[in-house]
């Protein structure tokens, strides 16, 4: 019996060797003293993916870094400690850190484009990864490691190849450079910070599946963190949800999804739009308190609707639920209406009067063609989704229609009238008519105008007093759900989520016919991007707004729209009813976006 | 749906000011300090000047002349009566100078991010010209050909200051037209005026700060410069550049013709210099946009 016991704690004691355990670890805004995380405790065993997920300003990629022993600018390591492969690794020197770095834990950052040496070929940057570690020690051993590395990421192996620089590559092939420099010193632990964020599906897909293979190829213990749900469904092992610098919820992923049991974990799962599933998302309106402001109970309490006294006088415990899932909640199974809410958001596909229709559009810049002979139909009350990856055209079609892209041909007529190219050129009825919003609120909407200015311009441009705009401002901004004290505000005092409400305000004050939505949610959190979009079902509904919803987001078209386009390479592929599309798509392309878009509900099968 | 709002009591203060933030660093207080300082002198010098500019006191060069404080100059002139007239006229200029040139070098500025294109290229290649020729000898070419009096003076301080403005202004003006606001003001129709100057130009603002105090600190010593070289409307005018002109030759009898006006310009120009890079540093923290993490 004795002999087992001390078994079992070799087994242990091996087991946390090989990979990675932070242990009750906490970050401080220097400056401070304020908590950015705190109470920490995350154990992956190598050959294993933990995904961290949680909003941004969760601390997640502080918790990365904390790993490399890094704490950026301002930010303190306060206490805890990290063990990668059973080295304690906050407690190093400095040069000893820096020789850990690349060797026994390596980071593989979010943006490939500005993390690659532009200067540099590739080869070279490689090269210098493991000419500071001294791997290998010859300079033809070091040469062969990069070539077998440049195979294990599925990329060309050959000396020509490797003497581009990194903006010959595409973005795929940038990040799958970045992963072989952090294998290159086959390290212990690593940790990747959003590396298929900025990719189409079917590039992340193989990114994806490179990742997989390496870790459990060499055993590799990876923390992968992450705010995309169904790429942690995909891909992890376990799951580790962040909320205000908290792991509110761990377990496996079958477990955490299948059952979640923190109610924040509940919100979060309803709100993420699922290809394989029709449901309604679902929003939860407010936002994580920053450090410093965080009360002294649950840091949720505020936002969660099942909180009592008990949860607002102290930080809830971890209670186990099975083996291989804990969660910080004392309300645990116990369940609020919200998450149970699965109804359909589109009630009916209506037939109304073709408001906007684009007739063989061909549009492009300085010369180089890039939407070929694009035609659309867009219906009163009815909202289109326009999908496609990166470069397929489908924001030069939004922006052309909207008045903001002059270079095309072809035409666009609203209710049955062909509109001029330029936004400037067309009528003010025209130029009201057709409202645009911005894919990304912290650039569309003036910093140093208030809300209600801001939102106020368009009316002031019809000709309509101030006085008169005031109260029309109000109004809207009740329509958004913001209330009325927000005109007075700037900017940089909004949430993402308010900006965008504030951008759709500013859309709506006009009573525009149509309302282009360019990857609007992309720049949002899931529970604000689900905010949002129900926002805006329900403004179609009340209002009988026609939306044109440009997005690169396959799942979430299935939540808000009744038809959907699919572009590829400035041309419509296919085009449908949304359900029939992406139930049953008839082309090729459709198939294959649809099959690499990661699913929740796919992997739990 | 869950329309009620809890965040408000998470809504961040917004930050003060570009000046007022400025104003917590201990090298903007100074230069605040010196630049009021050398101010109130120049403007209200003249008023309390115990002779006037040009009258004859006593002996030229001379330390102890009862009833002075600091003696006579070159000319039998007061020296701190001299001293006192002498800033308010190069101060004037100066700041009439860099109003132009803010004014004139702004609007290029602007407009050329704006437009792009041909205007851009023309605006620029034009200010490039005015550019290559350097301020003090372009000054000096232009005065000596029509002769100096305050107007040209003004004109060719300021045209000169033009271009560097604009280049400034330009450079952070390109990255605010391209962002989504600008856009948006130009599909509900937005007169191209109103986009440049009601929603381009606020955000400049900082770099337009800096740079408005730089060049005024410039425009300071290139006017002395040019009264020190002679250039002055009046010969005998009592002015910090001339006075130093004057005074060299006697600097070891009456060392305080050369000193007063020479302290005097250093330190009106160490405390608008002081004042610019303070607000140049804040500036580097404020106008984050972005991501507001």
């Amino acid at each position: 019996m004795a002999c087992r016991e001390c078994l079992q704690v070799l087994i242990g004691v091996e087991k946390v060797n090989s990979g990675l355990r932070i242990i009750n670890l906490r970050l401080n805004v220097a400056a401070t003293g304020n908590d950015i995380v705190d109470e920490v405790n995350l154990t992956i065993e190598k050959g294993r993916v933990l995904g961290l997920v949680g909003e941004s300003g969760s601390g997640k990629t502080t918790v990365g870094l904390a790993v490399l022993s890094h704490a950026r600018r301002g930010v303190e390591i306060a206490h805890g400690e990290i063990y990668c492969a059973g080295t304690e690794v906050l407690g190093l020197d400095a040069d000893a850190k820096r020789r850990i770095r690349g060797e026994l834990v390596s980071y593989v950052p979010q943006d490939p484009a500005s993390s690659l040496n532009p200067a540099l070929r590739i080869g070279v940057q490689l090269m210098e990864v493991l000419e500071v570690h001294d791997f290998g020690g010859s300079s033809e051993a070091r040469k062969a490691r990069i070539k077998e590395m440049m195979a294990e990421v599925l990329l060309p192996t050959d000396d020509q190849y490797l003497e581009r620089y990194p903006h010959q590559l595409s973005g795929g092939q940038q990040q799958r450079v970045g992963l072989a420099m952090a294998f290159a010193c086959r390290p212990s632990v690593i940790v990747l910070d959003e590396p298929t964020t900025g990719l189409d599906v079917s590039t992340q897909e193989h990114v994806l599946k490179t990742i997989r293979q390496l870790t459990r190829d060499h055993g590799v213990a990876a923390l992968y963190i992450t705010h995309d749900l169904a790429v942690v469904a995909d891909l992890a092992d376990d799951v580790a949800v962040m909320y205000a610098g908290r792991v509110v919820e761990q377990g496996e992923v079958a477990e955490i999804f299948g059952n979640p049991a923190h109610p924040y974990t509940r919100h979060l799962v309803a709100a993420a739009p699922d290809i394989a599933g029709k449901k309604q998302i679902v929003g939860l309106s407010g936002r994580a308190p920053s450090p410093g402001k965080r009360p002294t109970g649950c840091s949720f309490a505020p936002r969660c609707e099942l909180a009592a006294d008990e949860c607002r006088e102290a930080f809830p415990p971890n209670v186990r639920i099975s083996d291989a899932h804990s969660a910080a909640c004392i309300k645990i199974g116990k369940r609020g209406e919200t998450a149970t809410q699965t109804s359909p958001s589109i009630q009916s596909v209506s037939q109304g009067d073709v408001i906007i229709e684009v007739r063989n559009v061909s549009a492009g810049y300085s010369g180089t063609t890039v939407v070929h002979d694009v035609s659309l139909t867009l219906r009163k009350g009815e909202c289109l989704a326009l999908v496609g990856e990166s470069g397929s055209g489908k924001t030069t079609v939004s922006r052309a229609i909207g008045g903001l892209h002059r270079e095309w041909t072809g035409s666009i007529l609203l209710n049955g009238v062909p509109l001029r190219s330029a936004a400037r050129q067309r009528s003010v009825e025209d130029r009201l008519g057709i409202q645009y919003v911005f894919q990304n609120p912290y650039g569309s909407l003036n910093p140093r105008r208030t809300v209600g200015d801001s939102i106020a311009r368009p009316l002031l441009i019809a000709g309509i007093s101030k006085s008169a705009s005031r109260s029309q401002v109000l109004d809207v901004l009740d329509k958004v759900n913001l209330p009325n004290s927000y005109a007075n505000k700037f900017p940089d005092q909004l949430s993402g989520g308010e900006r965008q409400r504030v951008a759709i305000a500013r859309a709506l004050v006009s009573n525009p016919q149509v309302l282009v939505c360019d990857e609007v949610t992309s720049a949002l959190d899931v529970l604000v991007q689900a905010a949002i979009v129900d926002l805006l079902g329900n403004l179609r509904k009340d209002l009988g707004l026609s939306m044109l919803f440009v997005t690169h987001n396959l799942p979430l078209v299935r939540s808000i729209a009744d038809h959907v386009a699919v572009m590829s390479e400035g041309r419509i592929v296919e085009v449908g009813p949304s359900e029939s599309v992406i139930g049953d798509p008839q082309q090729q392309y459709t198939r294959n976006l649809i099959t690499a878009t990661p699913s929740i509900e796919r992997s739990l099968l | 749906m869950n329309t009620t709002l809890v965040e408000a009591n998470f809504v961040d203060e917004r930050p003060p000011g570009l000046f007022r933030q400025a104003l917590k660093l201990r090298r903007t207080q100074v230069g605040v300090v010196l630049s009021t300082l050398l101010i109130t002198v120049a403007l209200i010098g003249p008023f309390i000047a115990p002779f006037g500019s040009t009258e004859y006191v006593d002996m030229p060069n001379t330390l102890d002349v009862p009833g002075t404080l600091l003696g006579t100059d070159y000319f039998g002139q007061d020296v701190l009566s001299r001293f006192l007239f002498g800033g308010r006229t190069i101060l004037i200029l100066a700041v009439i100078a860099t109003s132009i040139g803010i004014t004139l070098g702004t609007t290029l500025g602007l407009t050329a991010a704006y437009l792009r294109g041909r205007y851009d290229e023309i605006i620029m290649r034009a200010l490039d010209v005015v550019l290559s020729f350097p301020q003090v000898l372009l000054s000096l070419v232009v005065i000596s050909m029509f002769g100096p009096s305050n107007v040209l003076i003004i004109c060719t301080v300021g045209l000169s200051t033009t271009p560097r403005i604009a280049r400034i202004i330009r450079g952070s003006a390109i990255g605010v037209v391209e962002r989504d606001f600008i856009s948006a003001a130009e599909a509900i129709g937005e007169t191209r005026k109103r986009v440049v100057f009601s929603e381009v130009l606020p955000n400049v603002t900082s770099a337009l700060l800096v740079e408005m105090n730089l060049r005024l600190t410039y425009s300071v010593g290139l006017i002395a410069s040019l009264a020190f070289l002679g250039f002055t409307p009046e010969p005998n005018a009592a002015n910090w550049g001339l006075m130093i002109q004057e005074n060299r030759v006697a600097l070891t009898e009456q060392p305080w013709g050369v000193i007063l006006p020479t302290m005097a310009l250093a330190l009106m120009t160490i405390g608008t210099g002081l004042i610019g890079d303070g607000l140049s540093r804040v500036s580097a923290g404020i106008d984050r946009g972005g991501k507001g993490e």
